[in-house]
């Protein structure tokens, strides 16, 4: 349980880090770090905070608070993910939407070309 | 009146010259618009050989985003009607005036060729045909009346569905769906017989691995369109 709990603490530092340090090398833009960061934290004060563990397993009915943390780690993974497939659709939907826009100007344009060239 | 053919093309540099010819043979002075969804073979050469305009878009949307650059295009250019032929050689451009006619006779939003109407040229494999016996008994009761075939992308639409269409058109096999917003919009259809060949050249995009995708995402489509429902034509 000890060892278990020390792991996820391990891993949401590190998962901090890593986003942090992506975050810096623009391979993240800061708005969508935000989510990891946050996921990060969250597991971090889950494993850390005895008295949570121990009230959260209860409530959902399990006896053990290493499995309710899991439960818990795996329902932030979720609502990150779900963020991340509205990010993902909206940025699709733009794709299109510019896709479309430039192909039309570019139609526009080069009939306005063959309007203008001299005979 | 003005009409424009619409023919979205995706590596069909075998088929869509003669597809083109064969539609200004019919029509001779009505312009031909190809959509090319950014093929990676010599469609766009031919097409523009063939006589045809071509609005190339420049990364590969499928075929929902690449019909719907064309529909918006039409609008904007002020096209009262557009009626869609693929460009594989499937269609029968010498049916488009019956698509028009009806068009400009019902006054209704979408005028759908159907291949079963007149039961020529039927070129459907098992799978397919059975996916359009499920989603004409599936259609039924979502559009209170019956539709042939759903899966035809041989349809004319007006002005008003081209308003719509340029708006909002389901990106992925959008034939279905499209159906159920025009319903939505309490927007008419009728069918007209078509008939319906093998495909001159090229390969279908619907490979063994997405005719399985196919009516997921078509359910799940039609499905989140009906949540959506305005209310029905009476």
């Amino acid at each position: 349980m000890e060892r278990l709990l020390n792991v996820m603490a391990v891993f949401s530092l590190v998962m901090a880090g890593l986003v942090l340090a992506s975050v810096r090398r623009a391979h993240i833009r800061v708005e969508y770090s935000v989510s990891w960061l946050a996921a990060a934290m969250a597991l971090l004060v889950l494993s850390r905070w005895r008295g949570f563990q121990e009230w959260f397993a209860r409530s959902i009915g399990v006896g053990d608070p290493t499995v309710a943390l899991l439960m818990a780690g795996g329902a932030v993974f979720l609502v990150v993910l779900y963020r991340f497939s509205m990010v993902m659709s909206h940025l699709k939907d733009a794709n299109i939407a510019l896709t479309q826009h430039v192909a039309i100007l570019e139609f526009r344009l080069t009939s306005l070309d063959e309007k203008i060239q001299p005979r | 009146m003005k009409l424009l053919i619409l023919i979205p093309a995706y590596n069909e540099e075998g088929a869509v010259g003669s597809v083109i010819k064969e539609v200004r043979a019919v029509i001779p002075d009505v312009p031909v618009l190809v959509v090319d969804d950014c093929s990676t073979d010599g469609t766009v050469n031919v097409a523009r050989e063939s006589g045809a305009k071509v609005l190339a878009l420049p990364y590969h949307l499928g075929l929902g985003g690449c019909v719907q650059a064309g529909y918006r295009l039409a609008f904007e250019l002020d096209y009262d009607y557009v009626i869609r032929v693929d460009g594989d050689g499937q269609h029968d451009p010498r049916d488009i005036p019956a698509i028009l006619e009806a068009l400009e006779r019902e006054g209704c939003e979408m005028v759908i060729g159907s291949r079963f109407l007149n039961g020529s040229g039927v070129h459907s494999g098992f799978l397919r045909a059975l996916g359009i016996v499920f989603f004409r008994a599936m259609l039924r009761p979502i559009l209170g009346r019956p539709v042939r075939d759903p899966t035809s992308g041989f349809v004319g639409v007006n002005r008003t569905a081209l308003a719509l269409f340029s708006r909002s058109f389901p990106l992925e096999y959008p034939e279905i769906e499209a159906l159920v917003v025009l319903q939505r919009k309490r927007f008419r259809f009728v069918e007209v017989p078509s008939r319906m060949r093998p495909r001159r050249a090229g390969r279908t995009t619907i490979t063994a691995l997405k005719s399985l995708y196919y009516p997921v995402h078509v359910l799940l489509g039609v499905f989140v369109n009906v949540l959506k429902f305005e209310g029905r034509r009476k």
